[in-house]
């Protein structure tokens, strides 16, 4: 039995006392709340070493995990347009600059081609980081141009999705770009091309009900959220609670919707495995 | 009658109309003649009134409670009609409808979203959201249509997909997109019409044809206005600005080449005279399928898939740079 005995529980230091660490040095587990150093984050496949949490990761850091080492990146040169002069609470076209400027990406989705011990693949991965991954023209048609090399070049296609939908921004062009992705991929099916989709947090909307389910082989990273509808409109739909693992990877598979959940640290491993059975 | 807010002029004009009858039926005063002006007053107004509709009084119009829906238009064009149910997975989804119906000789498998036409019956459709058995009937029938090479119409009326636990649970998702997947390589003419709502995922997961129309007081977007106020403006008060700035309407649609066509309503919306509507979209059903029939199916196949392929407006890094620089000038 100790002398002393804890009152108060948490952090009792006051907002304006927090002493500020550099940014980039330290990561703090937004699940356990562990502190490590980005070092050891970036050595543990950006997962929390202390409770493996997948750590929201870019599209650059993707191919940096799953090529070898080389690859080159694809039609870089698109760009949205603000077609419609769409204006909320800030004009579209100053989200986009807002984007370009906070992320320095050019979308929300980077194709690039490279190999996975030695066997070539695509890879088109999304970028939560840029207006929440959202699904507009450019998306639409980078993964289009993406399905079309992959047919004049026979290589297997990786999508990984990490999006909250389609880009309201866009209105009814995101909503055809739906359309147009999954009709992309019916002719690589055609074309006897495989095309694995891999589910990261967050995958939602629009890009869940089109290519993201539409994978020979569909897999997810764990925990992550993906759903149709996002849980709160749901629970504001039913008015009800929802289940504790309600729209995980893993309810996912338990009601047959994947594959199989890889942990990062097998991400590349796993898909070299899924080329070696597949020749294209 | 239901009269929509900005119906008020008319309200009023009919009101008159209905006390002048009565005071006619007295026989007392003679008032054919105030009655013609009356009827006169009231169709310009009308005229006036559906000349320049706003985005927001198109959505209300498509949602208008008298608007006919899917099993009366089928029953409308088509004197034989069986219904057919079931997904034969899970169960029948009462929210999407379909079967075989004979359009003046030609056979046609139609589809459609269907809502309830009063309180019990909506429930019963829950409001015409459909869940993944719906779209999987829909994709049932459509491959039946396949193989025996009849046309497939899909009637599109929704306010979205239904999100719910159990949608969730049997893959919303999956049924639409999996819907998308095989609409695009059916063998067999699909011709697809907004005749309301047009709700995002819900609409377009029996909404990918070789031909889309839409009629005139219908709207087709990604999101409900009323959503999109919620997420943008964080409020749900600026349905009428979201409505405007998702340019949902068939004029916009059209203009964007997102649509085919747009089938024109009888003046003061479909629900005015649904059997002249029912004659419309018959007429333009049937002209559709007639010209998709002249194709081989291999060119059918390949002129619907790079339709959606070109849907999309992007520009490159140097046109961006370009803009920028005309803009600083």
């Amino acid at each position: 039995m100790g002398w002393f005995k804890r009152l108060k529980d948490g952090i009792q230091t006051a907002t304006r006392n927090k002493k500020e660490a550099p940014e980039g040095l330290w990561y703090k587990c937004k699940r356990c709340k562990e502190t490590s150093t980005m070092k050891e984050l970036k050595e543990n496949f950006f997962k929390c070493p202390q409770c493996n949490y997948h750590v929201r990761i870019g599209s650059e850091d993707y191919f940096g995990l799953i090529f070898d080492g080389v690859f080159e990146e694809m039609f870089m040169d698109l760009r949205s347009q603000d077609m419609l002069n769409f204006v909320d609470l800030k004009p579209y076209k100053k989200r986009l600059d807002d984007a370009y400027n906070k992320t320095g990406l050019t979308e929300a989705i980077s194709v690039a081609k490279g190999k996975v011990n030695r066997r070539p693949l695509v890879i088109a991965a999304m970028d939560f980081s840029f207006i929440g991954g959202s699904m507009g023209s450019v998306v639409g048609q980078k993964i289009a141009m993406a399905i079309d090399h992959c047919r004049e070049n026979r290589i297997p296609l990786l999508i990984i999705s990490k999006t909250g939908g389609a880009r309201m921004m866009e209105s009814a062009f995101s909503l055809m770009q739906m359309a147009k992705t999954s009709a992309k991929l019916s002719q690589l099916a055609k074309h006897k091309i495989p095309y694995f989709s891999l589910l990261t947090d967050p995958t939602t909307g629009g890009v869940t009900a089109s290519f993201a389910m539409l994978g020979d082989i569909n897999f997810a990273e764990p925990e992550a959220l993906i759903g149709f509808a996002g849980p709160r409109v749901i629970k504001e739909t039913i008015k009800r609670d929802l289940p504790e693992d309600f729209q995980t990877s893993e309810f996912l598979l338990e009601h047959g919707f994947l594959d199989f959940i890889v942990d990062r640290k097998e991400l590349r491993e796993r898909i070299s495995d899924l080329l070696s059975f597949f020749d294209v | 009658m239901v009269f929509l807010d900005f119906e008020k002029p008319l309200e009023k004009l009919y009101e008159q109309l209905e006390k002048l009858k009565q005071v006619g039926e007295e026989g007392i005063v003679d008032v054919s003649e105030t009655v013609k002006e009356l009827e006169n007053k009231i169709k310009n107004t009308r005229k006036e009134i559906y000349s320049n509709l706003t985005g927001w009084q198109k959505v209300q119009l498509s949602r208008h409670p008298e608007r006919p829906y899917t099993l009366y238009y089928i029953r409308e064009m088509s004197r034989k009609f069986v219904e057919l149910h079931g997904d034969r997975c899970f169960k029948d989804d009462k929210a999407i409808v379909g079967g075989l119906a004979n359009l003046d000789g030609q056979t046609v498998m139609i589809i459609g979203h269907q809502k309830g036409v009063n309180t019990k019956m909506r429930q019963y459709r829950n409001f015409g959201m459909a869940n993944p058995e719906g779209y999987r009937k829909a994709l049932r029938l459509m491959k039946m249509a396949e193989r025996f090479d009849i046309p497939v119409a899909c009637l599109i009326d929704t306010p979205g997909a239904y999100p719910g636990i159990e949608a969730e649970e049997r893959g919303q998702a999956e049924a639409i997109a999996r819907n998308l997947l095989e609409m695009a390589q059916l063998k067999v003419p699909i011709v697809c019409v907004v005749i309301g709502e047009g709700a995002s995922g819900g609409a377009i997961g029996i909404g990918l044809g070789d031909r889309v129309y839409m009629m005139e007081n219908t709207w087709y977007s990604v999101i409900s206005p009323e959503s999109c106020s919620s997420i943008l403006w964080h409020s749900w008060d600026y349905k009428e600005q979201a409505a405007e700035a998702l340019k949902l309407t068939p004029d916009h649609m059209l203009e964007f080449g997102l649509i085919d066509d747009i089938i024109k309503e009888p003046l003061g919306g479909a629900h005015t005279a649904p059997e002249e509507m029912a004659k419309l979209l018959k007429r333009q059903i049937k002209k559709a399928i007639s010209e998709l029939q002249e194709m081989s199916v291999e060119d059918r196949i390949e002129a619907r898939i790079n339709k959606y392929a070109v849907m999309g407006v992007y520009g490159t890094a140097e046109e961006d740079s370009l803009m920028t620089e005309k803009e600083n000038q």
